[in-house]
């Protein structure tokens, strides 16, 4: 039997019988120890917020140009201030930045679409983001067409370099993850025992390691004079990495799913692809979204290793400018920068993953 | 060219579904042994047996959804072969219908009945949709037809899976145990849909231990016991004078109580 209950979640009581004293009194002090680990958590926090506060916001220095605009003991964003640009935007040609800020704000509008629940077409609006966006990306940025000038990709850095590594990474591991997952499950033992071993081998292999392969092995596949673009390499490492751990949540959905749907789609004539596609691969999709989101927070975090081999993402740009001889001794205020531009991102992914995985518990229909 | 021939062979045979000497194993266990098994266009077979026995394994081979080792099976007089084309293309002669009914959630009856008429016959969606309402009619559920399998009773989904196994337009039909996972309440409005479709002349075989719906429709009642077919008959032989004692035995079992 399918059971669809509709459960309701156990609510609070309503405030009038329990109020905000009543909630200190049964969660903070319900007793002597709870009481006396409440007041060290309560110190501790002091010991650390207020200096973090006074260091961050009340003694920092918010303009300026140079460091002699630090005169406080605080933080000297001005710092920050003066970089920003190359830390979102890398060496881009300033002249050139609306290009980047119009792949941005593209960007933000596919992703709030997706993410906004009452909005129509998400399937299109997937399916743009996933294909016609990335060429759309490369186009634009790289330019050389449609009377664009080239910038090459040495000059690309900062923010924009790492979600350029990231989403297309991610974009790229999906359909090779998915097709690593079913070829695992296949019967074909050459398809399965490829699969496998492309996975095991990849998943046991740290991410540092494979971007210095990338960048010393792959130059050795290709024929003499042919040289692999840096990012390019990167990017190549990064994928197949990724499609490992992909193909791993795909499988686990596809376990999800009861054998008897792939059986009443074959009863009905359907071949392998199509019960794939049209039955088990959509049904699945719903169930990998929290997994595929938390892989893309840890490769996110990941592409920080780009660094190790030339290239400058958001924390390697920062590093940079740490050596500029004109503002030194402002490593703190970089590294806390970078450090916030990540756990903003990777804040609202996981939130967004939190959210989805509620509304999947509430009932399998759409 | 051979396959041109065998299919315009196929669709004059007065036999349906014929298996010879059909074994099967899982591993040690021999599950099905030396089946034969023939069945006529238009005939209507129920299959009953204890639990274990071997039906669902039986009807499930006739489709390929299970693989048998030994023996031959021909669907509409053509020959089940490894080969993935045929497999297909004898799938779309056989309706299936499962016990837990395994409609498909994430899309409406509408869909759960267009999806193969548009993908495996290349029918063009309307002409789909207007088959699909026709036989949800039939099965008397058209005004669910945009709801999703999860709104609806066991019942409800039973017959929307008929009707999308229908709208394939089978020329036999296989049900395994179609009305056991189902409320009592709901047990009728199912077997009501069966008998009709029996009585439209549809080629059946049906794993059921509805003995009524045995005797109303069957032509035939097969025994199974240990993966043997141990009797077949006419019902009301069958029914009143069971020949062998595993046969007596389990007709006192469900018919006892
Ligand atoms: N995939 C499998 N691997 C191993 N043994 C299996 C498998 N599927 C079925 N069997 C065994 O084969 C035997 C026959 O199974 P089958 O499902 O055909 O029985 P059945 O007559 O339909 O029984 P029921 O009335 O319980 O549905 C059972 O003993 C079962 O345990
Ligand atoms: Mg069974």
């Amino acid at each position: 039997m399918i059971h669809n209950h509709k459960t309701i979640e156990a609510r609070p009581a309503p405030s009038s019988t329990i109020g905000p004293i009543a909630w200190l009194r049964t969660n903070l002090f319900s007793g002597p120890i709870n009481t006396l680990f409440t007041l060290l958590a309560l110190y501790l926090l002091y010991l650390l917020l207020v200096p973090a506060i006074q260091w961050a916001l009340i003694n920092a220095d918010w303009i300026g140009t140079s460091r002699e605009d630090c005169s406080r003991e605080g933080a000297c964003w001005v710092f920050v201030n003066a970089r920003i640009g190359q830390f979102i935007y890398g060496l881009y040609p300033r002249d050139e930045l609306w290009r980047v800020n119009v792949i941005f704000a593209v960007f933000a509008i596919l992703v709030a679409w997706l993410a906004i629940p009452r909005l129509p077409l998400k399937r299109w609006v997937a399916a743009v983001t996933l294909i016609v966006f990335p060429i759309f990306v490369y186009f634009l940025l790289y330019g050389g067409y449609f009377g664009l000038r080239v910038v090459e990709t040495h000059r690309w850095g900062g923010l924009m370099l790492t979600l350029v590594l990231a989403v297309v990474g991610m974009v790229a591991a999906l359909p090779i993850g998915t097709l690593l997952a079913l070829g695992r499950r296949s019967h074909m033992p050459i398809v399965k025992s490829f699969s496998v071993v492309f996975i095991e081998f990849w998943r046991g292999v740290p991410l540092i390691t494979v971007l210095f392969m990338a960048s010393v092995m792959l130059p050795l596949f290709m024929p003499t004079g042919v040289s692999v673009d840096r990012l390019v390499r990167a990017l190549i490492g990064i994928t197949l990495f990724q499609s490992a751990y992909m193909a791993e949540v795909v499988r686990g959905g596809l376990q999800a799913i009861p054998r008897g749907q792939e059986e009443a789609a074959a009863a009905l004539g359907m071949g392998y692809w199509k019960r794939m596609g049209l039955i088990v691969l959509p049904q699945a999709l719903k169930m990998m979204i929290p997994g595929i989101v938390n892989t893309f927070i840890s490769l996110f975090k990941d592409t920080t290793l780009v660094m190790i081999i030339g290239l400058f993402d958001l924390l390697g740009i920062v590093q940079a400018a740490l050596s500029d001889s004109r503002w030194l001794g402002f490593a703190l205020e970089g590294y806390v920068f970078a450090g916030l531009m990540f756990w903003i991102f990777c804040f609202s992914m996981s939130r967004y993953s939190q959210y989805l995985e509620r509304k999947l518990h509430t009932g399998h229909k759409r | 060219m051979r396959e041109q021939a065998s299919i315009s062979q196929a669709s004059t045979t007065a036999t349906m579904v014929e298996m010879r000497g059909v074994n099967k194993w899982y591993g040690d266990f021999h599950v099905l042994r030396d089946i034969d098994l023939t069945v006529a266009r238009g005939e209507r077979i129920v299959i009953c047996g204890p639990s274990g026995s071997g039906k669902s394994t039986l009807i499930r081979c006739i489709n390929h959804l299970e693989e048998h080792q030994q023996g031959e099976i021909v669907v509409a007089g053509m020959p089940l072969t490894q080969d993935v084309k045929r497999i297909e293309q004898i799938r779309r002669r056989v309706g299936m219908v499962f016990q837990h009914f395994n409609l498909f959630p994430h899309l409406t009856v509408l869909e759960n009945c267009c999806l193969a008429q548009m993908w495996v016959q290349k029918k063009p969606r309307r002409e789909a949709e207007e088959r699909a309402m026709q036989y949800l009619e039939r099965v008397r559920i058209a005004e669910q037809a945009r709801k999703y399998p999860g709104q609806l009773s066991g019942g409800q989904q039973q017959r929307v899976a008929i009707a999308r196994s229908l709208c394939m337009h089978p020329e036999v039909m296989l049900f395994d145990e179609p009305t056991s996972a189902l409320d009592p309440e709901m047990i009728k409005e199912v077997l009501d849909v069966m008998v009709e479709l029996a009585e439209e002349g549809m080629t059946m075989l049906c794993v059921t231990h509805e003995m009524g719906f045995a005797k109303t429709v069957a032509d035939r009642v097969i025994f199974m016991d240990q993966g043997q077919i141990i009797e077949e008959n006419a019902p009301e032989p069958f029914f009143h004078n069971p020949q062998s004692e595993r046969t007596q035995l389990f007709l006192s079992q469900i018919l006892g109580h």
